[in-house]
């Protein structure tokens, strides 16, 4: 089937316009970042935020007064400037949703097809996962975290990683592709995320804990424009907890189409080596948060190094590393 | 507790440990009651030695230790960390030749990684020792805990504590009903909701009460997960033992049938049998492939296809089979995939005197993406013996960089590079020999010529005369049978929904408690417990309370915030 290249340049500029809006939408969310005042760290005030927290119902993930309180008609400072954000997000996203569905319909199939496509679908995932969690919960706070990595994919995708719309090598011609991928897609967006919300978390412990203790820290200034350290815990643990069973899904999804493609289900191909090696060091998480001395900051670690195999599985592998999945179209 | 409590706890009832592993700060002591067997999480005994036990005490510490969750992760790190090198350097499994051609290329360290096992790491014994005892560990820990878990599940919830006032989820409330009225309509209201409950009378002296439980399918999931995996390494081991693979190189025109002897490569099972090879045959017909012509991604392949007559067993009515990459043939419960391709060109060698002494389709290796062919042509029946070895190029060019290379992986201009060699073969020597190497030990080369099809070459000392008479492509099949898929697929669709059970579902308990208050109403206190980190018991809390005859609500609500 040919390629429509009308629809496929549509696709571009869609793509180019959203990291347009990505880009005012990161502009708002710094702007609401820088000013905003802050919590007290110290212990005291700590456990004041949880009790003020306590009387509201304890559904909210965020107790900062100045983005939290009632809303009483004058906005504090930074939440005018996150709400638009916000919205510019949700504008920039589907913009870079329309791209991807017009690369899809330039090519007549699925654009999954390698890693220009992969990405764009990886960078839609995230700032996917971030808005819906914002329809739900206040995550103000976490937007310029999630706006920056999404338009480094992007970039990275339009600069280093651009392959022109064409169709598919055969090996990936089966609707597999589909269930595989689109599992994947979903995890790198969450587990993105969830990583954010780890490295986060250490920022606030660290934080908390000088301040506790009256020592100087570098990063006082973050630490205070975030939530209570053990919320960003939480998060983080949600959304793996939550994710963990579709990683698993996308992986026995792959194996079924390898043993319809090649013959054998399971055969330690590098992708496949560090898919199960993200799996295992993210059961190593799971298992972390049960163990006593484990908890907290080490679990963290343990949640970060995860996060940095599945990136490795999917520009280290794709790469670096020969193998059958190699046809990345770099 | 004994004196000695490191050592006597795994002697205890597991069920009357209290579970302080999964509180997020050291609870009070009516909420550890309350949550005591909430959690079947195993209890953190401290790993020291201990002192002076005798054999049976270190037996039991060895257990411990290697049944305990600490050590769990420790080897669920070293699995991950040992799967690293599997994907850095290549495997015997999955690129025998590459691994030759490495180790050829840095002797000493390749020898010593060799030793290691760095080429085969999934395969050798650390790998092995790493997983056994990852599982030993699992079943270790999980048997224990089914034990525990049939008791829970068969047990009734635990009684109501005294003060509910304690708990972190609790509403205190006033009703005009009848205490035991109060109770029935939350009993109702529970079993409803499929919870299972269990009641005292409101005529009991410390008043009456409903305990409720829910969300078992949490433990159950756990441990079915972590039961799924042994069947998982089951299924890989069973299909290791009793499958076979085979891959086998047709050319067009050409026929294979089932048997050890025809495949270029066959790795059977320690426990299969030739005898349960499928007795099929097969003739490739035609095979093509189509490429993108053009544009960035030049040369790419698009299109696979081999049509194959397929006779599935002696005597039956041959069938027409398309076969193509995610479409395998389906033959005698084994499966054949189409895993490769490349050209064969068919070379006719006459003697001086005219007379054929060869004439065969010769399978040349791709070595590139433009499919750059090398390959041997053996002719052993002149004397000296003579061999042509050189490029077939589907698409062929000449520079001074790369020499003859082609430049499209499909058949545009087709053309032989051959250098020819005379003298001894040593094909008599018994020593194994590739059909795609030359052994040019014992041989002289006498000239070289590029060939068209349809072209002749005289060679130089005039002992035979080579003609290019054209090219037929040939495809090579995978053909696979692994007994234990079933089982794994089986075992890790029941993984998937054990796992999803275990993170997604929260084992969590409510409480009504009733007593008479001043002036004739009833004092209801209802309250719930959690200790799964992501779930708030709070909703059904609160939607109980909705659910009871209540008339006046007094504000001592207590919620803590959601961790």
């Amino acid at each position: 089937m040919s390629v429509d290249t009308t629809l496929a340049q549509a696709s571009n500029g869609l793509v180019y316009a959203s990291m347009v809006a990505y880009t005012v939408s990161m502009i708002g969310f710094a702007a609401s970042f820088a000013s905003t005042k802050g919590r007290d760290l110290t212990p005291a005030a700590t456990a004041q935020g949880v009790a003020a927290d306590a009387e509201s119902g304890g559904v909210a993930v965020v107790t900062r007064t100045d983005l939290g309180g009632p809303d009483d008609g004058a906005l504090p400072p930074g939440r005018r400037a996150a709400n638009i954000a916000t919205s510019v997000m949700w504008l920039a996203t589907i913009l870079l949703g329309a791209g991807i569905l017009m690369r899809g319909l330039s090519v007549h199939r699925m654009p999954l097809g390698n890693m220009y496509e992969f990405s764009l679908a990886s960078g839609f995932a995230v700032a996917l996962t971030y808005l819906v969690i914002s329809l739900r919960r206040d995550v103000r706070w976490l937007g310029i975290f999630v706006v920056i990595p999404v338009l480094l994919t992007l970039g990275l995708a339009v600069t280093v990683l651009y392959t022109e719309a064409a169709q598919l090598v055969p090996a990936l011609k089966s609707y597999w592709l589909v269930i595989h991928v689109s599992a994947a897609v979903i995890c790198a967006g969450a587990f993105s995320i969830s990583a954010a919300a780890s490295s986060l978390y250490l920022v606030a412990d660290t934080g908390e804990r000088r301040a506790a203790a009256g020592q100087p820290y570098w990063l006082a200034g973050l630490a205070r424009r975030l939530p209570e350290s053990t919320r960003l815990d939480g998060m983080a643990y949600r959304i793996i907890a939550f994710m963990f069973p579709l990683w698993t899904f996308a992986i026995i999804a792959g194996a079924i189409w390898a043993e319809n493609a090649w013959g054998r289900y399971w055969g330690w191909d590098p992708k496949e080596t560090w898919a199960f090696i993200t799996w295992v060091a993210y059961a190593a998480y799971l298992h972390a948060r049960a163990t006593a001395g484990w908890k907290g900051r080490r679990a963290a670690y343990v949640a970060l190094v995860a996060f940095a195999t599945f990136l490795f599985n999917y520009f280290g592998v794709n790469i670096l590393l020969p193998g059958l999945h190699s046809y990345g179209g770099v | 507790m004994t004196d000695r409590p490191d050592v006597d706890l795994a002697a205890e009832d597991p069920a009357d440990v209290p579970t302080g592993t999964d509180a997020v700060a050291p609870p009070a002591d009516g909420e550890d009651a309350a949550a005591r067997r909430l959690s079947t999480a195993p209890v953190e005994a401290p790993a020291d030695a201990p002192v002076s036990l005798g054999l049976l005490g270190w037996l039991r510490w060895g257990w411990r230790t290697l049944t305990s969750m600490r050590t769990a992760l420790i080897l669920l790190f070293l699995l991950a960390l040992a799967s690293v090198p599997g994907s850095i350097f290549p495997q015997r499994g999955t690129a025998p030749v590459d691994v030759t051609q490495w180790i050829q290329e840095n002797p000493a360290l390749g020898r010593f990684l060799d030793r290691l096992g760095m080429f085969d790491v999934f395969a050798s014994p650390w790998f092995a020792a790493i997983y056994l005892l990852l599982f030993v560990s699992l079943a270790g820990c999980v048997l224990p805990r089914a034990a525990q878990h049939w008791r829970i599940v068969r047990s009734r919830p635990p009684a109501a504590p005294l003060n509910l006032s304690r708990l972190p989820e609790h509403r205190r409330l006033e009703s005009d009903a009848e205490p035991q009225r109060v109770l029935d309509d939350a009993a109702q209201w529970l079993r409803a909701h499929r919870w299972r409950v269990d009641t005292e009378a409101a005529t009991d002296p410390d008043g009456g009460w409903v305990a409720a439980e829910k969300g078992y399918a949490r433990e159950t999931g756990n441990l079915v997960f972590h039961v799924a995996l042994l069947g998982i390494l089951l299924a890989v081991a069973l299909g290791s033992l009793a499958g076979f693979r085979g891959v086998v190189l047709v050319r067009e025109g050409s026929s294979f049938a089932d048997t050890r002897a025809q495949y270029d490569s066959f790795t059977p099972g320690r426990a299969f049998d030739d005898a349960d090879l499928p007795p099929f045959a097969f003739t490739l017909d035609s095979f093509d492939a189509q490429f993108q012509r053009g544009g960035q991604q030049d040369g790419a392949a698009r299109e696979f296809s081999a049509d194959l007559t397929v006779t599935p067993e002696p005597g039956a009515e041959p069938e027409k089979v398309r076969v193509e990459v995610n479409e395998p043939l389906v033959v005698g419960g084994v499966k054949a995939f189409l895993v490769g391709h490349g050209y064969a060109p068919t070379v006719t060698v006459r003697d001086a005197d005219g007379e054929i002494v060869f004439r065969d389709s010769v399978v040349f290796l791709p070595q590139d993406g433009a499919f750059t062919s090398t390959g041997v042509v053996k002719v052993p029946d002149t004397v000296p013996q003579l061999a042509l070895q050189g490029f077939f190029l589907p698409t062929a060019a000449v520079d001074d960089v790369r020499g003859p290379h082609s430049t499209f992986p499909e058949d545009d201009d087709p053309a032989v590079f051959l250098a020819a060699w005379t003298g001894d073969l040593g094909l008599d020597s018994g020593r194994p020999q590739s059909v795609y190497r030359l052994d040019t030990e014992g041989m002289t080369r006498i000239g070289i010529d590029a060939l068209r099809p349809g072209e002749s070459w005289e060679l130089p000392d005039g002992s035979a005369t080579v003609t290019f008479d054209g090219y037929v492509e040939w495809a090579s099949f995978s053909v696979a049978r692994d007994p234990g898929k079933e089982l794994a697929l089986l075992a890790s669709v029941v993984a998937m929904i054990g796992l999803a059970a275990s993170l997604l579902i929260s084992r969590r308990r409510v409480w009504v408690r009733v007593n008479p208050g001043p002036g004739g109403v009833t004092v209801v206190e209802v309250a719930g417990l959690t200790r799964s980190e992501h779930a708030s018991v709070a909703d059904e809390v609160e939607a109980l309370t909705e659910a009871l005859p209540v008339t006046t609500s007094t504000s001592t609500t207590t919620t803590p915030p959601r961790a």
